[in-house]
């Protein structure tokens, strides 16, 4: 293995600028950013209420969803697969080996991780917060935008997390999306491909454009909550 | 002091945006935008990973303007994926398996459309002695015999199903004779290749896979041009009798140009280090 | 002359509050009218902190009524509390009093005003931008009161507000105090600290093992104290 020329075919992918390249990094960004701003919307005010709210079976919904933090990604994919295919429930809308199937599958990786992070922490900023917000009136769900939007660091933090579990992942993407050369290729499931193909450089390469890239948004982040952070207090 | 702080965070998150933004125009550009006309194919590793479908698929898009989505699979996936209606198109290798689909009505008929041939890759030391031979029965025989490590795609591939032929050619049974020699590993082409050089294995693999294969390492061609080794490639349009959905003339487009003269010759045209990987037939009665 | 619509007395009519089944508030009844400092004195664990939030609100009392005169529940319900540790959101010192101006339900343009108003009356107008958090213990007490003070309450509860602070830092919060007293706002607080209590009381309320041990004017109380209870506690002896 010549580590040479890994970086040599990853150097050459960057500075290249080559269009095939450049739609497979777009794609993958478009599918896990538009995945993760989904989830982001649906899991934050969820994972709010869940904080909040107090029901029977709620510690068993807060471990089930703990759990599915883990669950792998190939079972997500899976069962978007059964859902979107011809012969599934939702055959009809035609979804199966399209960004949308893909998307639809990281949803579902990365809400609960969503929820999960995002009820905890809720839950921390609501025991400090409890007295004064019941004090000026906020009382149960009208707490809630009050409590992401002071917890939006924090928050900011969960949703990386989101972003790195569905950038990464590529059992479920490689099932819906199909891996279909400029359509449903990401930048995993073409790693996974140029394994395969034997080009290991190649597919070495392309997992150093992709940790770079998550490192330059994880910065990004990194740096916008550290400014807010302190910013706030 | 707090002004170009808050100045800061904005700066951050309109780049976060903008970056999302950007994401969001630069996917819309690729040649797949949405609306285009486009078909669904399920085809097998072999065609994909050994690059056939790259130099094929432009020319054909170049003379219909139909996008051709190829999902590549396992034969035995991807027909279970064109089953389930979710391919226009079959192109696979493993003609009782073909014939079986056939015959359960999901495609109305079948097209011959090239060949390769399938090698027994092994690694140089040749633990099994076979290297430079032309019988692939006597090899595998030997294999066994040496319990030289073999490793299996298990994956009900095409060059699976050719692989298990070949052992019952070879009068062995392998639910008896299995044994840690014998590595069914359940992955694509390029995978158990990849595996076979790792542990100094033989390997059964379709020629066009092997010739476009980057890692060799120490594997080589240990057993050719039998012609029990024969790999022939077919074509299906999927009924839509059994799924109204499929683009029944966009598909049988396909087809037809991949068994006209120019589809067989762009075949023959791909070329990888000046060898063909791939051999038009689609004329040839019986194939 | 006092407006129809006030809230004003609050009335406890023989409240209780059990939790980990103890009475830890004991069948209290007491009238608060308008005007003047009240407090709330006794050793830790009297009841002090669940008394105040058992008439703010917070709590509901297991037995008994809390009775205002006018309604004094909803958006508009012209009581504000003060914690013992100031509850600070994370923004701005003036987004904190523009976040509790708008869950009063006070339009934007009114809140912004209202909210500099509040910032110049307690001498927080430098600080208006800077990060709530970061301020000092007694700027935060500081803005916990401005805060409150917006919401323009005939009734301010403040749970031993200065238990935190250094001297100096008490010494601003008493006159302030005596500030809002002077603009009409009545005073429910609780404190264990005596010479505060003699410094700002008008009235004491003696609380021990959540029983109200003596209600008198401050002079009295502090001159002539009716129960052993008060007695050992006025004259510094541990009381449990």
């Amino acid at each position: 293995m010549d580590f040479a020329a890994i970086f040599k075919a990853a150097f050459a992918l960057v500075v290249g600028l080559d269009p095939g390249f450049l739609a497979i990094v777009g794609l993958s960004l478009r599918v896990t950013l538009t995945a993760v701003l989904i989830a982001g919307l649906i899991g934050l005010p969820l994972g709010a209420a869940l904080a909040l709210a107090r029901f029977p079976g709620r510690s068993v919904v807060i471990v089930c969803l703990n759990a599915l933090m883990g669950l792998p990604p190939v079972v997500a994919g899976l069962f978007v697969f059964l859902l979107l295919s011809r012969s599934g429930p939702l055959g009809p809308l035609g979804l199966l080996f399209t960004p949308t199937a893909m998307i639809a599958a990281q949803v579902i990786l990365v809400l609960p991780i969503v929820i999960a992070l995002t009820r905890q922490t809720v839950e921390d900023l609501w025991s400090e917060y409890r007295d004064h917000l019941r004090s000026v009136g906020l009382e149960g769900m009208r707490a809630i935008p009050t409590l992401l939007f002071d917890g939006r660091f924090a928050l900011a933090t969960a949703l990386l997390a989101g972003f790195g579990r569905a950038s990464a992942e590529v059992g479920a993407v490689l099932i819906v999306g199909g891996n279909i050369a400029g359509y449903t290729r990401t930048m995993t499931t073409t790693i996974t491909l140029e394994t395969s193909k034997g080009d290991l450089p190649l597919a070495l390469g392309l997992g150093l454009v992709l940790i770079a890239l998550t490192l330059a948004i994880n910065a990004v982040a990194f740096g916008a909550s550290r400014i807010g952070a302190r910013y706030a207090g | 002091m707090i002004a170009t702080r808050r100045l800061l965070l904005i700066a951050g998150f309109s780049a976060a945006f903008a970056g999302l933004a950007l994401a969001q125009t630069t996917t819309v550009a690729p040649p797949a935008a949405a609306g285009t006309r486009f078909i669904t194919v399920s085809s097998t590793t072999s065609t994909q990973d050994s690059g056939l479908f790259g130099h094929i698929l432009p020319l054909f898009q170049a003379r219909t303007g139909i996008e051709v989505r190829v999902v590549s699979q396992g034969t035995g996936q991807a027909l279970d994926t064109a089953r389930r209606g979710d391919a226009d198109v079959v192109f696979v290798h493993a003609k009782a398996q073909e014939e079986k689909f056939l015959a359960e009505g999901f495609a109305l008929e079948r097209k011959p459309v090239m060949y390769n041939d399938f090698v027994l890759i092994g690694p140089k030391s040749d633990p099994a002695g076979v290297a430079g031979t032309k019988d692939i029965v006597a090899a595998l025989k030997a294999i066994q015999e040496k319990g030289a490590p073999f490793v299996s795609r298990g994956d009900k591939s095409g060059t699976h199903s050719a692989e298990l032929a070949l052992w019952k050619v070879a009068g062995i049974d392998l639910d008896q004779k299995k044994g840690s020699w014998y590595r069914d590993i359940g992955q694509g082409m390029g995978a158990a290749l990849n595996t076979a050089g790792g542990m100094a294995a033989y390997v059964l693999s379709d020629r066009g896979t092997w010739i476009s294969f980057k890692n060799r390492g120490d594997l080589v061609i240990a057993v050719e041009g039998d012609r029990r080794l024969f790999n022939q490639y077919g074509v299906m349009a999927v009924n839509p009798a059994k799924h109204p959905h499929v683009k029944v003339n966009d598909g049988q487009a396909f087809v037809n140009w991949l068994i006209s003269p120019e589809g067989q010759k762009a075949i023959a045209d791909y070329k990888i280090d000046g060898q063909q990987l791939f051999f038009p037939n689609a004329t040839q009665a019986g194939a | 002359m006092r407006d129809v619509t006030s809230i004003l007395p609050l009335s406890l009519e023989s409240i209780s509050f059990l939790g980990e089944g103890r009475r830890l508030v004991d069948a209290v009844s007491l009238v608060v009218p308008a005007g003047g400092v009240t407090v709330l004195l006794g050793p830790n664990g009297a009841g002090k902190s669940l008394m105040l939030r058992l008439c703010h609100g917070l709590l509901t009392p297991s037995e008994g009524h809390v009775h205002w005169a006018a309604s004094a529940t909803g958006r508009a319900k012209r009581h504000a509390m003060v914690f013992q540790k100031p509850i600070m959101l994370r923004r701005s010192v003036e987004a904190n009093i523009d976040h509790a101006l708008a869950a009063a339900g006070v339009a934007r343009m009114e809140r912004r005003e209202r909210a500099q108003a509040a910032l110049r009356r307690f001498g927080l107008s430098e600080r208006a931008r800077q990060p709530a958090r970061l301020l000092s213990g007694g700027e935060q007490q500081r803005l916990a009161i401005a805060r409150a003070w917006s919401l323009r309450p005939e009734l301010l509860f403040l749970d031993e507000p200065t238990s935190q602070l250094d001297p100096a830092a008490t010494w601003q919060i008493e006159e302030l105090l005596t500030g809002l007293v002077a603009e009409g706002i009545t005073v429910l607080m609780s404190t264990h600290d005596l010479g505060q209590a003699k410094r700002l009381a008008d009235r004491v309320l003696f609380l021990h093992r959540g029983r109200l041990v003596e209600d008198s004017l401050a002079a009295y109380f502090f001159a002539e104290p009716q129960t052993i209870e008060a007695r050992a506690f006025l004259a510094g002896e541990l009381l449990w």
